[in-house]
């Protein structure tokens, strides 16, 4: 059966894993190649690597990260973070990664999608969503881009759909009301995502325990779900083996996973 | 030395990467005198069958390397290729090593697949020796091949598909090996050991 997967996102500044709570108050959690792999081996089923600065003097940093962390890491591995064109995209490949993740130029230039797509394959592109809703209803929730800074004037749900037509080959979706939070992933957005596309959706914001994620997969719909902080941070025990105890206790409520791996 | 063969299909850096961490001596080449002088032969690839209309300008040296007994390993597309053909792209002709054709999952299923599922083993096989029946192992395919009577192992995903496939010399994953962690890695490794 399809095991339902759980990804370990690392947020990259500088060279270095942060975490923030709500794109702000940074910390500085370790080694991002190192992370990665310690990830991998305790069973994430992909790791996610987000350039979340992205300015262009951080640029060399990031492609050497990429380039350094995919010597280590045997399952799939994304990038995402201030890729704006091909040459972008197609630089982040030849370091190794197995996806990109394009989020703000894609809203952009729509038909990136397309290039890269076309090229490198819709296995390849993953269309990252930023959606706010605060109270309105799930098909009126806000993409927002620029790190979750501007509007970008569309609806989370209606800008999937038209990413699957350009050939996006999965949605990562994060709920900026949940991200941070430690209080639940936005089930009702993810099942309203993942009932408009036939693309894979990755859930993402909000994870805070093992009940978070079995409500993701059952009423959230998701194909994955995506957490950081937790993984870094968990106050028991703060290793990444926390990974594989998520899956073992999902595994025990019949969710199927990857695991023993 | 592992010929791996570039038709740009993608995904040539995952897989080189994987064989050197076995320590495997690869290459990564377009050239059919390389391809001629390599001991063994891995064809990946990600993305659209109309791909393998650059792998046919290299059918030659990859068949004569078959012929000569070669150990030859075709992953995704590189595997579908081995079969008839694909109506992904049915002007594009495939290897015909197996009988058969690729075609898309019904749309009872999301397509594409993506993700890990488990492998559920059929028949004896050198690749995958060592690797448990119900192993998960990393999909990221919308068109899939028929099982055969040369399917080692098959997936379940809107009925059943080949997701291994194996006669004498010439073996086939639809999975990545190279992305499927330890158990991917230890098919390779029996790849490196053939």
């Amino acid at each position: 059966m399809l095991s339902k997967r759980i990804i370990a996102c690392l947020d990259v500044d500088a060279g270095r894993v942060v975490k923030g709570v709500q794109f702000v108050n940074l910390r500085d959690a370790g080694d991002p190649a190192e992370l990665a792999r310690a990830h991998a081996e305790a069973g994430a089923d992909e790791i996610v690597m987000l350039d979340i600065t992205a300015t262009s003097d951080e640029r060399k940093t990031l492609i050497e990260t990429v380039r350094r962390t995919a010597r280590q890491i045997f399952v799939p591995f994304t990038v995402g973070g201030g890729i704006r064109t091909m040459e972008d995209a197609a630089h982040i490949f030849d370091c190794g990664a197995d996806k990109v993740s394009i989020n703000s130029a894609a809203i952009a230039n729509p038909p990136l999608i397309e290039q890269i797509a076309g090229r490198f394959g819709s296995q390849a592109v993953v269309v990252a969503i930023d959606a706010k809703r605060e109270d309105a209803a799930v098909n009126d929730a806000e993409v927002y881009i620029a790190g979750g800074r501007k509007r970008a004037g569309k609806k989370a749900v209606t800008w999937a759909r038209e990413a699957e037509d350009r050939g996006a080959g999965e949605i990562l979706l994060t709920s900026m009301d949940r991200d941070g939070t430690g209080s639940g992933f936005d089930c009702e957005l993810t099942a309203a995502v993942a009932g408009a596309v036939s693309i894979p959706v990755i859930a993402s914001g909000g994870a805070g325990s093992v009940q978070h994620f079995l409500e993701v997969f059952l009423k959230g719909k998701a194909d994955a779900a995506l957490a950081a902080s937790i993984f870094h941070f968990d106050p028991s025990d703060s290793g990444p083996h926390a990974v594989g105890e998520l899956k073992q206790a999902l595994a025990g409520s019949g969710i199927p996973v990857r695991w023993p791996c | 030395m592992i010929a791996i063969v570039d038709y740009g299909a993608g995904n040539i850096s995952s897989v080189k990467k994987a064989l050197e961490s076995l320590a495997a001596d690869a290459e990564v080449t377009a050239d059919p005198q390389v391809i001629a002088a390599a001991t063994k032969l891995v064809v990946p690839g990600v993305g659209h069958f109309s791909r393998c209309a650059s792998l046919n300008r290299l059918r030659e040296p990859v068949l004569e390397a078959i012929s000569a007994g070669k150990p030859f390993l075709g992953i995704c597309v590189g595997m579908q290729w081995l079969f008839q053909g694909s109506t992904e792209s049915p002007e594009t002709p495939g290897a015909g090593l197996f009988a058969g054709e690729c075609s898309r999952f019904h749309s009872v299923v999301k397509s594409p697949h993506v993700g890990w599922n488990q492998v559920e083993l059929r028949s004896a096989s050198r690749l995958l020796s060592g690797i448990a029946d119900r192993t998960f192992v990393y999909y990221t395919h919308s068109y899939r091949a028929p099982v055969v009577g040369e399917t080692t192992a098959c997936t379940e995903y809107g009925g059943k598909f080949s997701a291994a496939v194996e006669r004498d010399n010439v073996f086939g994953v639809q999975f990545h090996p190279e992305k499927s962690g330890p158990a991917g890695l230890r098919i390779l490794e029996n790849f490196c050991a053939l």
